[in-house]
Parts: structure tokens; C-alpha cells; sequence
């Protein structure tokens, strides 16, 4: 009744004692208690999970009282696993966990947010132009109004607008932009689709309707590991983490499991239970260092050297002193090891290994008349001759009903017989030749060890004598010898005047033994040997069940494809891939999109038009943001010693420019011209589309924009970013992204190759003013204010992951999950589908009058998957007059695609037609998916009117999950056993039994809200999702001899590619990282500090108070780390710098400078500092000594710097795919120069500016 | 006029700040149970906390058992001890010291509660009030004392003890005890009164809810069940 009189009890007797008077009984109110039990009562409980890119992908119960969510815990509903085996629960992390904080905190986006000066612009324009577009024309044509918001980028200024507005704003610049330049001009980025599929496909969608770019995340993030699709053909494909328990020795190399793989962790913990070693190899001691029975602590960034000793000792002991049987047959069967490869003469009479041999190398192609050139040959031991055998990239392609069906792993050749391929020459050889192999251990850097040596060490090796067709008579040697020498093994042939500089002995000091790599790694010899003997012994006692988790760490570095060949060869070598418990698991950011092939044709339009257009983003950044135009690295520090160093002249922009011309990558823009008004020009020359762009550029009238990036006319003028942090995490060179793309206030520090005089490009016009401010239009949608919002011009405010309707797949279990709406979206904002259906509306609308129905020219590399990878044998460049420019053949295809503007948001919201009629498909397969159409009419209803009459509709995110869940095979068993069919078509053998069981599941939307369901096997992927197996990479092509998408159709050790060969890479060996230039380079000291300075690589790994682009700025993971950005420093290097813990310091080089407060710990490695990445520039950051500007991001200090190889192309499965291949943004190459802050400055006039004492140095 | 005002202010404005003060302190304990605390700040920042709270607090506590028994205790009740003299000087000594322990005490939490960033945007407009109000309240409180310097013999302070004993007692005419003392000590009473009076509407209600019961209480204390 009321608190107070209840406490009026004096009549009563209320306290009885017990115990002696040590206690009593009260009689009182207890209703007070119920404030706390109705702090833990809740209205609701919806089951989401997180869209971060990270690839836990864990099911979470978020809670919803009074219309608000309150908190989440994890789900515990999972499926239960087979017997002897953990279930998957609980998944989850402390990061999850916090996230609810995000959506009604103050960091929330509420309204859509625009730059005041230029909202303010806009509607004084639409006031003299009624028109939204020519209105938009009138203030980008004019630079004065240009610069009044461009300049203040990033500097505040944004006031609130209302939808409406924004829409039209958005749309008139992309209709202008498109109507002016070119659609191929407007851009969006958005990461791993895998976290909300419907979201990542929203933008997607809209932006492959209009002809705009959608840009790769994968190989910017530098998550993509280019070995793997160099050895496999596979963009990433791994092990799922129950797999892990399967497992009987796990080496965690450069990953961090407990701290970045959290959920999944108790995988690694449990299955310690049974007995399974474990060994952390990491430079610095971090956590995953504490959990495994050995911890290798390498130099950073010197793992391939490792690699290249347990591989020495692996090769020697099971495949020489001794065979094992597993390991020798599996070798066999399953790589490209007794491939026969041929030598290349040199003057001085040594010998290089050159290509592959291939079966039109010989006499009437070997009987081969499809693809002869792309099919390799090996030696038959049994009927002692070459044979061709199956499996190989070219029996995948063009064969006709006859030749169908022979791209298998069978151990036969083309014809049918079967064979037993030689693997060494040794006992069959007819002569032995001294081969030259490139060393690079002897270079030397100021920061990493290097051991003196020749740079080509000599081998003798076994070879055969054959007769080619054209005449010539050729030394040939397998793979398995090459592999053997190049591993540093003198297998004790002899050669007069040849010694050979292999060792003899694992204790010898030579080239990539264990007591070698001590000298570079610091990690002693005979803990590597150890080490290699047991991980080989368990894998060829178990059949395969060795497992290295492989992070990013490695992968960030340039020579990454060395760090990982030299792992991934280990277990090939030891039979690993392809069975349980075995294999190569590398989990970075793929997360992979289990129904992808579902999920393509709506993320791209491809029910609509054909193709989209797609662009590698490390290429387009480090072109558009001119990180080019200050490139120190040159094609001659990479080049093999063995190349010849005339052939491959200019700077990396360059290689980059002849790999777009060959059709190897994209290109965004494409042409130096407006698309849509090729097709007009082709008519009024009276001549075919092709023919006249053809024409045009042979002529040199018409150049790719790539070739003129500082052209006005090729700036990529708007900038979708949407579900991503680029500017405030993933933006490699955010300085130089700050002052050319955006054109606003940054802390660059170098000169550009202009004013240091240096080499200028050959291939790419230089113009002493470079551009700045490229981007007319910066659009963000997020739901907090990021680092990115902060620096654009348009903020739209999205929903959270807990306000809805969405799809989010992982690598790291087999099941699908939803995002699902707890509550509406907050305040104003709205979900990404209905952002980008509102915009595509808005354009519908402003484009009548200025874009009608278009033809539009995109061009296409040549495709990965699709025949096109089997386009050229030999690299000719077409504008330097070595062959003919042949679209599709020795240039990009080019396609005309005709589009409807207006129909757009017609378009957007219904499925198109060229499903019906082209069908679906996904990795060089196809199935017709006309039943599946016709269901999700039936689900979804069919429009009634408009454009899009009678095709099904896609009007919420749900319905476009729906269209997701039907189309895939992963999630629609009837696809899936038609997708099998397809693919036994090309392999010759029975696959639908694989996904027979499940033909008639189909997984809904509402299904998986109900409970996490486990998706269906398909052809996709190479692992198998059944009750008996957990899913393993690999796992079809072992046991269903499916071939990896690779030239021999086998894992391919040995890259044959003119380049590879040319930059030393066609087999593993040891690079040093690359020395960038960068700390050194000329920059001022700022006024009053004396400090001691010290010169540290610059190390970024993932972090445990946050993860990628979100969570860090988040109170509770603010509150648990430091409340702002950190830098760790070792010891050593602390105490010769004078910086105690928690001092300000900086860090600069000619890329940025950084601001931090200094973490000092033993756990870090001298020589190093590590940032861990994404910790927001929004957050405690105090102002810069040097830049004296605010003191930016850990990717203030770097600068992207692309690596040649990775960006070949029409080559089998060195060829282009988005987010597959292609230039990767490496930065761990990078050193800072570190120094303690004198001045804390926090450029806020609010008195709180500090001085630090000068450093005490003791030494 | 002025005889108005002065009935208003010492005759009828103790009665209205006492029921406001009784009544809201009932209502605010009944229907504001989450409001009932004392909102320190002390989680925000420990800076001067230590200092300026433990002054302030005994300071005030001695300053208003110094007043309860001071102005309450009828003077018959100890004239048999101590003369008004001795009883006024022993007033001035504790109360001065005590009234400068909260001045001081009060002024650091002030400086604080005004100028620590953290502390001033968690504040309530109230909070600041009715801490800058007992700072007026305990300067004009010694400034009474420089006035008291003149008439050493109490010859004030029983006509302000009759005063308060007439109010609290409901006897007519508490107002006319008054007549006849200084400005100061009215401009005193009247702030008094108003911190009374505002009492409900501030963190000031935690001081009813001092823990006492935790002198001698039993160690173990067990609820029945509801």
C-alpha cells in the first residue's frame, strides 16, 4: 500500500532472534525485491546474431522489453552433433555480447545526416533549376561550390534532413554522374556479403542495375590468401571448426584462436581432452601461445623460412630416406607432382624450369584435338611413356558429347587406360641437367637476418630427353624433383663441373635446412626438425588428420604466397587436404556465403542483365587515391634473378595497366569515355559495337581510364559505402585516401615520384598536379557514426542487427542464420533494402529526361570458372603490337547491355527474366531453375503492372532471402541434386547420391528463425555437410575425384605462369619482406622534441576489444581495453625510446602519422609494434606532432603496394574472379619511426592540452 | 506592511516549509523509491571527493545537531548547568568551527560539481541549487557570528530559541520573538526555511534515510518468506 506506513510496525513483533542473537527473523516488506526481478523480465526473445565481419556467425536471443531491446545472451538450440562430438554451443563472445549497447546510444545514428554547406548548396540550386539533376550539375561543374564541401570533409558540419531529400539528392547524382561520365563512375563498397546477405545484395542489386561498380572487399582486406587459388583454383575453402576435433595434431600459425575465433574455440580445448598436440607459432606470446603444448616464436614475417625447413625435412625423411606409402600414393593421385615440366636453356649451359608441358607440345597433340594446349602430360611407369592424364583444365571445357565426362581425378589417361605416373626421375632419368632455382635468403634489410649466399643456387636433376612437335628436342623433369631440389635436397646425382648446393644432411648449413632458417627465424633448428617429423609421422599414421589454422597474420605481408605455400605445401605433402581432421584452415574474413549461387543473381541483377560490373579493390584504391604516384618499390627488387630484366620494364601502376588491357583484371571506370555513348558513336561510324571500340583503341583514340586515372574525366564520382568502416579500418593508405578521394585535411608526409624525381610510369599519364577531391559524392549507411561517416557527405542512418529481416552464413559451421527485426528500426533509421529500394525509386524517377533506355558497354576480364581462363597460353600485349586485341581472347570481352533506367525500381523489386531462360549456376557449373522461379511467384506473388509485369516480387528482405533460400542448391534439395546431375555431366561419375537424402528439404526463412538448420552439399563446395563427416575442404576431390579448378585439374605446386616464373615465385621459396621506403624518407621533426626515436615494423592483428570495423568504439570494449587507441611496444624497445605504460607517442612515416598511448608488455617481440587495426579515429585522439592534424588510424602509416603475380589472368586458375583473385592490400611490410609526444594537443580549445617531460632514456 | 511580511515570513512560512517538507518527503519516499539515494557522484570521479565530502558532511551534521539541540532544549532545562554566556560562546566556538569544516568542505564538492566535465553533465539542476543554497546558508550562518561577537550574553539567541520552541510548540506569535533581532539572522531563518522547504525536491532526503540501524544490529538478518 504504501512503503512508508508498511515500515509503521512497532505494535508488531518483528525480530525474532536465532542463534544465540547472532541473527533474527524479520517481518518486512519484501516487495522491494521485485524491482530486481523485473530488471531480468522481458517482453520477448528474437533470435539474431551479428553482422561484424568476423566469421563467427553465432545465434543469439535478443531480448526486448517496452518495445526496447535490453540485452542478448547466447542460443543454446543448435542441432546436436553426431555421437564423439562436441555440440557447436555455446557460440558467442564478450564482443556480441555488448552489442545491444550500440543501438540507443549516443554513437547511434538516428536521422539521415547531410554537409550543411552542402544541403545548403542544393537547395539554392533546386531553386533556379527545378530539375534535381541539371540542379546537381549546376554545383559539381562549379569547383568554387565543389570546394565548399569537399574541403571540410571529416570536420563536423552535418545537420539533419529528411528522406525524401536525401533520396533525390543521391539519385540526381547518380543520374548525372552516369548521364556525364558513365555509370562505370559510381561506386560502392561493401565487405564479406556472408554477414547479411540481403543488405550486402541491396546496394549490390541497385548499383548492377544502373551499370555502377560494386567493389571487392577480400583481397583489399588482404584476407584473401592468393596461394590458395593458385594451388587449388578455390578462392578459400576450409574446414568448418568441429572438424578441428577430428583432428590429432593442430598447428595454430599466425592465428589467434581463443582471443579472434572465440566461439569456436572450445573445439581446440576439447579436443586436447583426446589427446590431440598442439603448437602455436606466433612472434608475439599471444593467447593462443598459452593454450597449445609449444610455442615457436618466429621474426615476424619469416614463417615461409620455417615452412620451407619442415617441408626440407618432411621431403627428406618420408619421401626419400624413407617412402611413406599414404604420402607417395596420395602425391601422386591428388597433385600435379609427376607432371612433366620442361627445362629452358641458358647460355651458360645450365638449365631453368620453364612450363609445364602441355599434350599439343607434341606430335598430333597426343591424340588430343580439344584444348591440347591445356592439358598436361606426365610419365606412365607401368607402359613407360608420356601419357595425358585426366582431370586437367582442358578436358573441363569445350568437349564435345564424346570427350564429356573425362575431368575426373581417375588414375587414366584421355583415353581410359589406366596408369601409374612416375613421380621421380631418379631411377629413369636420361640425362642430368643443372638447374638454376632463384634465392633471395641472401638480401639484405636493415630490420630481418639474411644468410649470405649466391642469388640462383644449383641443383642436379634427373630429366628425360623428348621431342617436341615443332622439332626441338627438350630436357624434361617432374614436378616431385623440381620440388626437391627447390626444397634445398641434394638427391646424389652427379654432374660434371655441376656441384650441386643442396644439403646432404638436415645439420648442414645450406639453403632451407632447420639450422638454415634458425639464422633467419631465430627459432631453433632442432625444435623445427622435431616439430616436422611429427606433424608428417601423425599425418601418415592417420591418413591425413594434420591440421595447420593458418591467420591473417601471415597473410598480410608481400610476399604472403610464399608464407602460405610454405604451410599449404606441408600438408599436401602430408596428405592432408581433403580428409577429416586434416587441412588447411584459414579463417580471414571470407565467411563464407554458403548459398552463394542463390544469393548472386539477386546481389547482381543477373536476372535482369548480364554481367555486372565488378572491380578489385586493391587496384582501384591504389590508383584512385594515387598511392601510385609515390610507389618506391620496383619491378626490379621483386624480379626472379633468372628473368630477363628487359622484358619486364615500368613501375607496378604499369603492370597493373597491361593487366587490365590483357583481360586479366577489371577495370573501374573501364574506358576513358562515357559507356552508353558507345553504342551511338558505333552507329554514326556505321560500325558493329566491337568492332568500333576495337578499332578505337587499336588506334589510340579511346584509351582505358586506367591509363589516365588523373583525368577528369575518369574520377569514380560517387561512393557508395555501406555495412563497412573503409575510411576508419580497412583504408590502406587512408591519408592519401583523404587528401585525392575526398580532398579534405590529411597527415601525408612524402613527396610524390614528381617531386623526388624518381622513374615516372610508362603505361599512365603523369600530370605534376595531381587531382584532389576526386569524389563528388561520399554516401555511408551505418548505424553509428563511424570514421567514414564522419568524412561524408551524405549519412544514412541504417537498422541494427536486431532490427531486421536478413541471412548470415559462416565457414566455421554448417549452419544458416537469420537476422530478424526484435524491434523496428529505431528513430528514423531503415534497413538497407529499404534504403536502397527508396533510392532506386528516387532514380526511377529524376532519370526520365536525362537516361532513357540504354545500350551500355561493359567489359569483362576473363572469367575464372567459365572457358574464358582457358584464353592465353602466353602473355602478348595487344597495345605493344605483340598480337591482335580479340575481345574475350587477349583483351576483356566486351558486352553490350541494354538497360531501362526508368524500370529501375520495377527492376529492383521483381526477379527478371533471364533466369527462366539462362538459368542459374555458380564455379563453371549451370542447371536451369525454371521450377524455382515459378515457386517464388507462387510464395511471393507476380507484379500486376509496370515493366515487370507477372514477375515474382522482391519487395521485403524477406522475400529476397526467400529468393536466396529457392534458388540454392545449399538450401533447396531439389537444386542440389540437379546441381550434382550438372556437374557429373563434366566429371564422368555419379554425384547425386551426395544430395539424394535431402531432395525434398527445402530451408525457409521461418526455419531457420526457429532453429539453426544445417545446410544441403552441393557442387559449390568441396566438402561435404552429411551425418557422417564434418564439413573438410578438399573433400569431394579426394573422394568423389572431382578435380580442383586447376591447370592439372590436381593441387598445383608448381605455378607455370611466364610471370610467376619471371617474379621467382613458380615454386616456394624464401622472400624477405620487401623493404617500402617508407620510414625513412625525409620527414621533420616537429618543434621541441628530443626524443629518442626508434624504427619498428609495423605489425596490425586482430584485437580482442573489438573486431574489424565495429565493437571498438563500443563503451563496454572502451571500458575493458584503454579508452582509446593503443600502441604495444616491447621492453626493449620501451626503454630505449624512454616511454613508460600509458605515455603518448607517435608514430609516422612518410605515409601518416599516428597518435596512441603506449601499452608496454613482454609479450610483444623487440622490433616490433603492434596496433591492433580498427580502433575508431573518433575516440580519444589527440592531435599529431607531426601532421598536426588529428592523429589518424593504424592505416595511417601504410601504403598498398601491388604484387604482379597476383594479377595475371586467362591462365586456368591464375584468373580473375571478384573477391578470387587479384591484387591484395599487404601491409605488414611497413616500419614506423616511433618517438614519445612532447605536446598533446587535443585541436579542441578546451584547455586540456598537456605537455610530456622529455624521455629518460637509461641507456 | 512591514509587520506583514514579517508574520508571513517567521509566523506562517515555517508552517507551509514544514508541510511541504513532511509531506513531499512522505510522497517522494512512497511513489519515488528509485529517486530515494543519495546520487553520488563519487563513481565519476574520486578527485576532491575524499576531502570535500568527509568536511562538508561533519561539518553539517555537528552544525544541525548543534541547532536541534541548541534552539529545542527550553531554558529551563539547562540553566541549572551553564549560563546563556557560556552556552552562546560555546555555540559560537563549536558551530564556527563546524560551519567553517562545511564551508570548506562544501566549496571544494561545489568547484567540483560545477567545473569536473563528467560530474557537471550528470548533474541536476536541483543538485547544483541546493548545494550552492546550504553555501549561502553556512556563510550567512558565520556571519551571525560576527554579529553575536557584540552581545556575548545571549541575549539574541534566547529570543531565537524561544522563536523556534513557539513554532515548533504551535504557540501564537512565534513571529514577534523576532522584532527585534538582526537582518542577518533573519536573512538566515528565511534561507533556512527554504532549504526546508526544497528538501523533497533534492538529494537532501537521503539524510532520512541514515543508516543507524546498523549500530547494533544483529549480524545475520533473514526475510520470511513473502
Amino acid at each position: 500500500m504504501s512503503y512508508f506506513l508498511d515500515r509503521l510496525q512497532y505494535m508488531k513483533k518483528i525480530r525474532t532472534p536465532f542463534a544465540g542473537g547472532h541473527g533474527e527473523v524479520r517481518e518486512e516488506s519484501r516487495e522491494w525485491e521485485n524491482g530486481y526481478r523485473a530488471r531480468w523480465q522481458h517482453d520477448k526473445v528474437v533470435r539474431s546474431t551479428h553482422g561484424v565481419n568476423c566469421t563467427g556467425s553465432c545465434s543469439w536471443k535478443i531480448y526486448v522489453k517496452n518495445g526496447l531491446v535490453t540485452w542478448e545472451t547466447q542460443q543454446t538450440d543448435y542441432p546436436r552433433t553426431r555421437p564423439d562430438l562436441p555440440n557447436h554451443e555455446p557460440r558467442g563472445c564478450p564482443r556480441g555480447a555488448s552489442y545491444s549497447w550500440y543501438l540507443y546510444s549516443a554513437n547511434r545514428l538516428k536521422y539521415p545526416l547531410v554537409r550543411k554547406a552542402l544541403i545548403r548548396l542544393w537547395r539554392e540550386a533546386l531553386e533556379t533549376h527545378p530539375d534535381p539533376v541539371d540542379a546537381w550539375a549546376s554545383i559539381v561543374e562549379d569547383p568554387t561550390k565543389t570546394a565548399q564541401y569537399k574541403k571540410i570533409r571529416g570536420m563536423g558540419g552535418f545537420v539533419r534532413a529528411d528522406w525524401e531529400e536525401m533520396q533525390t539528392l543521391v539519385a540526381a547524382s547518380n543520374v548525372y554522374t552516369a548521364k556525364q561520365y558513365g555509370p562505370d563512375r559510381i561506386t560502392g563498397f561493401s565487405p564479406i556479403p556472408a554477414m547479411s546477405m540481403v543488405s550486402y545484395a541491396a546496394g549490390a542489386r541497385y548499383l548492377s542495375l544502373i551499370g555502377g561498380v560494386c567493389l571487392s572487399f577480400y583481397d583489399w582486406y588482404c584476407d584473401l590468401p592468393p596461394a590458395s587459388p593458385q594451388t587449388w583454383g578455390e578462392q578459400t575453402d576450409v574446414p568448418e571448426s568441429a572438424d578441428w576435433y577430428n583432428s590429432s595434431y593442430i598447428i595454430a600459425w599466425g592465428s589467434n584462436v581463443p582471443q579472434t575465433r572465440t566461439p569456436d574455440a572450445h573445439f581446440f580445448t576439447e579436443v586436447r581432452y583426446k589427446g590431440t598436440k598442439t603448437v602455436a607459432i606466433t612472434p608475439d606470446y599471444a593467447e593462443v601461445a598459452k593454450l597449445c603444448d609449444e610455442w615457436l616464436s618466429p621474426t615476424q614475417g619469416t614463417d615461409s623460412a620455417l615452412g620451407m625447413a619442415m617441408g626440407h625435412v618432411i621431403l627428406k625423411e618420408f619421401y626419400l630416406e624413407r617412402q611413406s606409402e599414404y604420402f607417395t600414393n596420395y602425391v601422386r593421385h591428388y597433385t600435379d607432382m609427376p607432371m612433366l615440366v620442361e627445362l629452358e636453356a641458358r647460355e651458360d649451359g645450365s638449365f631453368v624450369p620453364g612450363r609445364q608441358l602441355r599434350a599439343a607440345d607434341f606430335d598430333e597433340a597426343l591424340g588430343q584435338d580439344n584444348n591440347p594446349e591445356w592439358k598436361t602430360v606426365g610419365w606412365d611407369e607401368t607402359r613407360d611413356q608420356l601419357v595425358v592424364p585426366r582431370g586437367s583444365i582442358g578436358f573441363r571445357w569445350g568437349e564435345n558429347e564424346e570427350g564429356k565426362g573425362r575431368w575426373n581425378l581417375e588414375q587414366r589417361d584421355a583415353d581410359g587406360a589406366d596408369i601409374h605416373l612416375r613421380l621421380s626421375l631418379v631411377p629413369a632419368h636420361d640425362e642430368v641437367a643443372r638447374v638454376g632455382f632463384p634465392y633471395f635468403g641472401h638480401i639484405r634489410h636493415d630490420y630481418f637476418n639474411h644468410v649470405d649466399g649466391n642469388d640462383v643456387l644449383y641443383h642436379n636433376l634427373p630429366a628425360k630427353r623428348l621431342s617436341l612437335a615443332d622439332g626441338r628436342q627438350v630436357l624434361a623433369v617432374t614436378v616431385f624433383d623440381l620440388m626437391v631440389a627447390n626444397y634445398g635436397i641434394d638427391q646424389g646425382l652427379t654432374l660434371e663441373g655441376s656441384e650441386d648446393d643442396g644439403a646432404t644432411s638436415i645439420d648442414q648449413m645450406r639453403p632451407y635446412t632447420p639450422v638454415w632458417q634458425e639464422a633467419i627465424t631465430g627459432v631453433p633448428a632442432a625444435q623445427v626438425t622435431r616439430l616436422a617429423r611429427e606433424f608428417a609421422d601423425n599425418a601418415d599414421k592417420t591418413h591425413g588428420r594434420s591440421m595447420i589454422i593458418v591467420g591473417a597474420g601471415l597473410n598480410h605481408w608481400y610476399h604472403m604466397d610464399m608464407q602460405y605455400r610454405g604451410l599449404i605445401n606441408m600438408l599436401i605433402l602430408c596428405g592432408c587436404i581433403g580428409q577429416t581432421g586434416g587441412g588447411w584452415a584459414h579463417y580471414v574474413g571470407q565467411e563464407k556465403l554458403r548459398p552463394q549461387t542463390g544469393w548472386l543473381p539477386l546481389a547482381f541483377g543477373l536476372d535482369w542483365n548480364r554481367p555486372p560490373r565488378q572491380m578489385n579493390g586493391t587496384s582501384f584504391f591504389y590508383n584512385h587515391s594515387s598511392q601510385w604516384r609515390f610507389e618506391k618499390v620496383e619491378i626490379k627488387d621483386l624480379l626472379s634473378p633468372l628473368a630477363r630484366r628487359e622484358d619486364y620494364s615500368g613501375s607496378l601502376i604499369d603492370f597493373n595497366v597491361r593487366a587490365e588491357r590483357m583481360g586479366w583484371l577489371p577495370s573501374a571506370p573501364q574506358l576513358g569515355t562515357n559507356p552508353l555513348r558507345l553504342a551511338g558513336a558505333a552507329e554514326a561510324a556505321g560500325q558493329g559495337l566491337n568492332d568500333y571500340v576495337v578499332n578505337q583503341l587499336k588506334s589510340g583514340e579511346l584509351r582505358f581510364a586506367a591509363e589516365e586515372p588523373d583525368n577528369p574525366q575518369n574520377f569514380p564520382r560517387n561512393l557508395f559505402v555501406w555495412r563497412s568502416n573503409l575510411l576508419g579500418s580497412s583504408g590502406k593508405g587512408h591519408e592519401y585516401m583523404l587528401k585525392y578521394l575526398l580532398g579534405t585535411t590529411h597527415g601525408l608526409q612524402g613527396k610524390d615520384l614528381g617531386e623526388m624525381g624518381g622513374a615516372l610510369p610508362e603505361e599512365v599519364e603523369w600530370r605534376d598536379e595531381a587531382p584532389e577531391g576526386k569524389l563528388d559524392l561520399l554516401v555511408t549507411l551505418d548505424f553509428r557514426m563511424s570514421t567514414t561517416c564522419l568524412y561524408s557527405d551524405v549519412v544514412l542512418p541504417t537498422a541494427t542487427w536486431y532490427e531486421k529481416d536478413d541471412l548470415n552464413t559462416s565457414d566455421m559451421h554448417p549452419f544458416i542464420h537469420p537476422l530478424t527485426a526484435a524491434t523496428d528500426p529505431a528513430w528514423e533509421s531503415r534497413s538497407d533494402w529499404e534504403i536502397y529500394k527508396g533510392i532506386a525509386k528516387a532514380f526511377s524517377k529524376v532519370c526520365v529526361g536525362h537516361l532513357g533506355e540504354e545500350t551500355d558497354l561493359v567489359t569483362q576480364p576473363m572469367q575464372h570458372d567459365s572457358p574464358g581462363e582457358l584464353a592465353q597460353v602466353d602473355v602478348r600485349d595487344w597495345k605493344r603490337g605483340e598480337c591482335d586485341p580479340i575481345p574475350g581472347r587477349t583483351m576483356p570481352n566486351l558486352i553490350a547491355v541494354k538497360r531501362d533506367y526508368p524500370a529501375t525500381h520495377e527492376r529492383f523489386t521483381s526477379i527478371g527474366p533471364l533466369l527462366d531462360t539462362l538459368g542459374n549456376g555458380g564455379k563453371g557449373i549451370s542447371w536451369p531453375t525454371g521450377p524455382e522461379i515459378d515457386l517464388l511467384g507462387k510464395l511471393n506473388r507476380c507484379k500486376s503492372e509496370g515493366p515487370a509485369k507477372g514477375r515474382p516480387i522482391i519487395d521485403s528482405a524477406i522475400d529476397a532471402a526467400e529468393m536466396i533460400l529457392t534458388l540454392a542448391p545449399e538450401t533447396n534439395g531439389k537444386v542440389a541434386v540437379r546441381a550434382w546431375e550438372a556437374l557429373s555431366k563434366i566429371t564422368g561419375r555419379e554425384h547425386a547420391h551426395l544430395a539424394l537424402p535431402k531432395h525434398e528439404e527445402k530451408i525457409r526463412f521461418r526455419d531457420v528463425v526457429a532453429q539453426p538448420r544445417k545446410i544441403i552439399s552441393s557442387p559449390t563446395w568441396s566438402g561435404l555437410e552429411d551425418e557422417h563427416v564434418s564439413y573438410n575442404a578438399g573433400y569431394t576431390n579426394v573422394h568423389e575425384l572431382i578435380p580442383w579448378r586447376t591447370l592439372s585439374g590436381r593441387q598445383q605446386f608448381y605455378q607455370d605462369h611466364a610471370w610467376m616464373r619471371a617474379f621467382g615465385e613458380s615454386l616456394l621459396t624464401y622472400r624477405p619482406p620487401i623493404d617500402t621506403r617508407a620510414a625513412m624518407a625525409g620527414v621533420k621533426r616537429p618543434d621541441g622534441n628530443q626524443n629518442p626515436e626508434r624504427v619498428l615494423n609495423w605489425i596490425t592483428p586482430h584485437q580482442k576489444w573489438g573486431i574489424h570495423s565495429t565493437y571498438s568504439d563500443n563503451l563496454l570494449m572502451l571500458t575493458l581495453s584503454r579508452g582509446g587507441p593503443i600502441v604495444w611496444l616491447s621492453e626493449d624497445d620501451a626503454k630505449s625510446l624512454g616511454v613508460e605504460d600509458n605515455d603518448w607517442i607517435e608514430l609516422y612515416n612518410a605515409n601518416g602519422s599516428i597518435a596512441a598511448r603506449a601499452v608496454v608488455s613482454q609479450r610483444v617481440k623487440t622490433g616490433m609494434a603492434m596496433m591492433y587495426h580498427a580502433q575508431e579515429r573518433i575516440v580519444n585522439v589527440p592531435g599529431s606532432e607531426i601532421s598536426g592534424t588529428r592523429g589518424g588510424i593504424h592505416n595511417s602509416v601504410t601504403r598498398v603496394c601491388p604484387k604482379p603475380t597476383h594479377m595475371i589472368g586467362g591462365y586456368a586458375q591464375l584468373s580473375y574472379s571478384f573477391n578470387y583473385y587479384g591484387t591484395v592490400g599487404s601491409n605488414r611490410d611497413e616500419f614506423v619511426v616511433v618517438r614519445r609526444m612532447h605536446h598533446v594537443k587535443w585541436l579542441d580549445g578546451e584547455g586540456n592540452d598537456s605537455v610530456q617531460e622529455p624521455a629518460k632514456t637509461s641507456s | 506592511m512591514m509587520d506583514y511580511i514579517h508574520t508571513l515570513l517567521f509566523g506562517f512560512y515555517p508552517y507551509l516549509a514544514g508541510t511541504v517538507f513532511l509531506l513531499g518527503s512522505l510522497l517522494r519516499f512512497d511513489h519515488g523509491q528509485y529517486t530515494w539515494k543519495t546520487g553520488s557522484s563519487q563513481m565519476l570521479t574520486k578527485k576532491h571527493m575524499r576531502l570535500g565530502s568527509n568536511l562538508f558532511h561533519i561539518g553539517i551534521i555537528v552544525i544541525f545537531f548543534g541547532h536541534l539541540v541548541g534552539l529545542l532544549t527550553p531554558h529551563w532545562a539547562y540553566e541549572w548547568a551553564i549560563t546563556p554566556g557560556n552556552k552562546q560562546i560555546m555555540a559560537i566556538l563549536v558551530g564556527g568551527l563546524a560551519g567553517v569544516l562545511c564551508l570548506v568542505g562544501g566549496m571544494i564538492l561545489l568547484y567540483r560539481r560545477l567545473f569536473d566535465p563528467r560530474v557537471r553533465a550528470s548533474s541536476s539542476t536541483a543538485d547544483i541549487v541546493i548545494l550552492a543554497l546550504l553555501m549561502v546558508q553556512v556563510t550567512l550562518g558565520l556571519f551571525t557570528i560576527i554579529a553575536a561577537v557584540d552581545h556575548l550574553d545571549g541575549s539574541v539567541m534566547l529570543p531565537l530559541a524561544e522563536w523556534a520552541q513557539s513554532i515548533v510548540f504551535f504557540r501564537s506569535g512565534a513571529a514577534s520573538h523576532l522584532m527585534d533581532v538582526g537582518l542577518i539572522y533573519k536573512l538566515h531563518i528565511v534561507v533556512g526555511l527554504t532549504i526546508v522547504m526544497i528538501f523533497p525536491f533534492t538529494r537532501l532526503v537521503h539524510a532520512w534515510s541514515a543508516p543507524f540501524g546498523y549500530i547494533g544490529r544483529r549480524y545475520q538478518l533473514v526475510r520470511r518468506r513473502a
